[in-house]
């Protein structure tokens, strides 16, 4: 049930005539995206541009596409009440691979697509092995495997490296009429997340373990599997992000990690109204997060903003956002154990 | 005799459980091997001038890992202490730009900067009931694009001699002879005012509201006021962290970046748990060490510097799940 509340706004709204007073947080998101977008169309309009003109429009579709894939896998592990600190380096290392293995070879592009996947898969399956067996909390384990995929990369790599056919740099930069293909990609991920959440027992588990990591387990839920599952499926997200940071440049590149997406990505999932002490979110909301920060890049770079000026409004909009859902959102369960209790303070309260 | 003996050894079981048990005398242990395979690889290391030297290298993580400890163990995070450390020393340099004059005021600007930022924090994070973690990481980037956007991208100007004394120099003043930094006995100076802080009863209400923030404000503690004096202590410090990172280091575009995640490495080495309630301040002090003495092996080792993140990876992982491991049981 706790999966059905927190799964979308379909079973929100029709959850009874207590909550139909206020909005759910994934009604917010998107209010929130018309908002932003009418401001920054206005704001555009006044100084003689288009927003919406095709080449913006495209831009913007663009940028979703990246933090997208991140984010949305990132979902997945906040509502297992996790956090993934080292997708940034992932996706480094998998447009990497990717790249050197399929070596501007057009028929080694599926072997190297596999390639880069299954190493990202490996990194998840670690990351989700050390945080369920070895009880390591979420942060310093991904930061831990992070700094490794770090200290690997900048070994090994000394710059691009890697060449990618064409054949595959299509999906860097085909488009349908405006939108890029690796948006509609992006989408299907984000669907298929949708479907994993909602309709399957695996996604119900991750909403049970992020509730209640104890509960789940004495409800029978098998909350180590549920989390290493967690971790694989969004580091594979982060690998198909690495993939197409590969298309677009036409090489592999380690300095990738230092666009901040491993940041990006949870600020998008918590602008999406994903709670991040875990248990309630969706991936639609996390989509329209995503979206809102593309739009907010789009509109400051179409406004010629200084950069370093986008990073204190980005910065002010992502607490004022999470500000907002706050005062809706807080239930006292979700407050009282914060980040990471799962090892040692969750236990300690068990005996208390 | 036989009861002496009986004595000592349940003394020497005792110790051997306390040094294994993954708390802070863990890390303790970690810090002495560290050290003696240093002064194994390279004996110089041993004499007082090189460790004196360690002291002032390690002493700004030292009065970070503090400033973390007292957020963290109220169950928050400070994500922003790093571009912090970076924001004040920039803002020194080009406010002051040389002149010594200016060298107190500016210092006063900046406390009351330092403890804006944390105010901020705090209230954001308790008020308004933003998750610490967004908090502190959107005060990150207004901090890191505010101080870019002002300099216009490339710090400018230079510390004045006297604000650099603090970093750089010691007691007594001579070249080339024994002298203590001072920027150890600033150390020194936090982390026992830090350990008397604890002791006091906003210490222990501070550990409590990290424990069981609901059961601390049963029992009559504003909560909120707790954490928020934590994130002002925490900025303070990261203030002062940042004087000495100025003497020692000077002004540069990177100073600071990745700080925040060194620190907070450095108190969960200590074993202080991340959610709070668990841990003390003098272990978060060693954790710095630890952390800094490693760093140390590593050059001493030669081992190529790319190669570094992923041994200081390796190890708080393996360090973390120790110190878990244990405590299931």
């Amino acid at each position: 049930m706790t999966a059905g509340t927190g799964a979308g706004t379909k079973v929100g709204t029709g959850a009874g005539s207590a909550r139909r007073h206020h909005l759910g947080s994934t009604e917010i998101v998107y209010l929130a995206l018309v908002g932003i977008l009418v401001i920054a169309g206005v704001l555009v309009a006044v100084r003689g541009g288009n927003l919406f003109a095709q080449g913006n429009v495209s831009y913007m579709l663009t940028q979703t596409s990246l933090l997208g894939f991140v984010a949305v896998g990132q979902t997945l592990v906040v509502l297992c009440r996790s956090l993934d600190l080292s997708v940034g380096y992932v996706v480094a290392l998998c447009s990497l691979i990717g790249a050197t293995t399929m070596a501007g070879d057009p028929s080694r592009v599926w072997l190297g697509v596999v390639a880069a996947l299954a190493v990202a898969a490996g990194v998840g399956l670690v990351n989700g092995l050390i945080i369920s067996a070895l009880r390591v909390n979420a942060f310093i384990a991904t930061l831990g495997m992070g700094l490794i995929v770090k200290g690997f990369l900048d070994t090994r790599f000394k710059g691009p490296e890697g060449e990618v056919p064409l054949a595959f740099q299509t999906f860097g930069y085909t488009r349908i009429g405006p939108v890029p293909v690796s948006t509609i990609v992006m989408l299907l991920v984000a669907a298929a997340a949708f479907v994993l959440l909602t309709r399957t027992r695996a996604g119900y588990h991750m909403f049970a373990v992020g509730g209640n990591l104890d509960v789940a387990r004495l409800s029978g839920v098998r909350t180590g599997r549920t989390l290493v599952l967690a971790h694989v499926l969004c580091s594979l997200c982060a690998g198909v992000a690495g993939l197409l940071i590969a298309a677009r440049f036409g090489t592999g590149n380690a300095l990738v990690y230092s666009y901040g997406l491993d940041l990006d990505s949870i600020a998008a999932v918590v602008l999406g109204g994903t709670l991040l002490f875990g248990g309630r979110g969706s991936v639609v909301g996390t989509v329209g997060g995503v979206a809102i920060l593309a739009v907010l890049d789009t509109a400051f770079n179409v406004l010629d903003v200084n950069p370093f000026f986008k990073d204190v409004l980005r910065g002010v909009i992502i607490i004022a956002a999470v500000a907002l859902y706050a005062r809706r959102q807080i239930d006292p369960a979700s407050r009282r154990v914060r980040f990471g209790t799962k090892g040692s303070a969750a236990r300690g309260g068990d005996v208390a | 005799m036989t009861l002496t003996a009986e004595t000592s050894r349940s003394t020497a079981r005792q110790w051997r459980e306390r040094l294994l048990s993954g708390g802070s005398w863990t890390v303790l242990a970690l810090l002495v091997v560290v050290l003696v395979v240093i002064v194994v690889i390279n004996p110089s290391f041993a004499e007082p001038v090189s460790l004196m030297a360690f002291a002032k290298k390690a002493a700004p993580l030292v009065v970070l890992a503090v400033g973390q400890y007292f957020v963290i163990v109220s169950g928050e995070f400070d994500l922003s202490v790093g571009s912090l450390v970076g924001a004040q020393v920039v803002i020194a340099a080009r406010l002051m730009d040389g002149d010594e004059a200016l060298t107190w005021p500016v210092l006063g600007l900046m406390l009351v900067f330092g403890l804006l930022v944390g105010l901020v924090n705090g209230l954001v994070t308790t008020l308004l009931r933003v998750p610490s973690f967004i908090t502190t990481l959107g005060m990150m980037l207004v901090l890191f694009g505010a101080i870019r956007l002002w300099t216009g991208g490339a710090p400018t100007g230079a510390l004045s001699e006297s604000f650099r004394v603090l970093g750089r120099k010691g007691f007594p003043d001579v070249p080339g002879q024994f002298q203590v930094p001072y920027a150890l006995l600033v150390a020194l100076v936090v982390v026992g005012f830090a350990v008397l802080l604890m002791r006091r009863p906003f210490g222990r209400s501070l550990v409590a509201a990290g424990d069981n923030a609901v059961a601390t404000a049963y029992s009559g503690a504003s909560v909120w006021w707790l954490r928020t004096r934590a994130f002002l202590l925490s900025s303070f410090l990261a203030t002062v962290a940042a004087v000495l990172i100025g003497g020692f280091a000077g002004v540069t575009a990177q100073v600071g970046q990745g700080l925040e995640f060194m620190a907070i490495t450095a108190v969960v080495l200590g074993g202080v748990a991340l959610g709070g309630g668990r841990g003390t301040v003098v272990a978060a002090m060693v954790g710095a060490l630890a952390l800094e003495a490693l760093f140390t092996l590593f050059n001493q080792l030669a081992l190529p510097s790319t190669i570094r993140p992923a041994v200081q990876g390796v190890i708080i992982i393996v360090a973390v799940a120790y110190a878990a491991r244990r405590r299931r049981t």
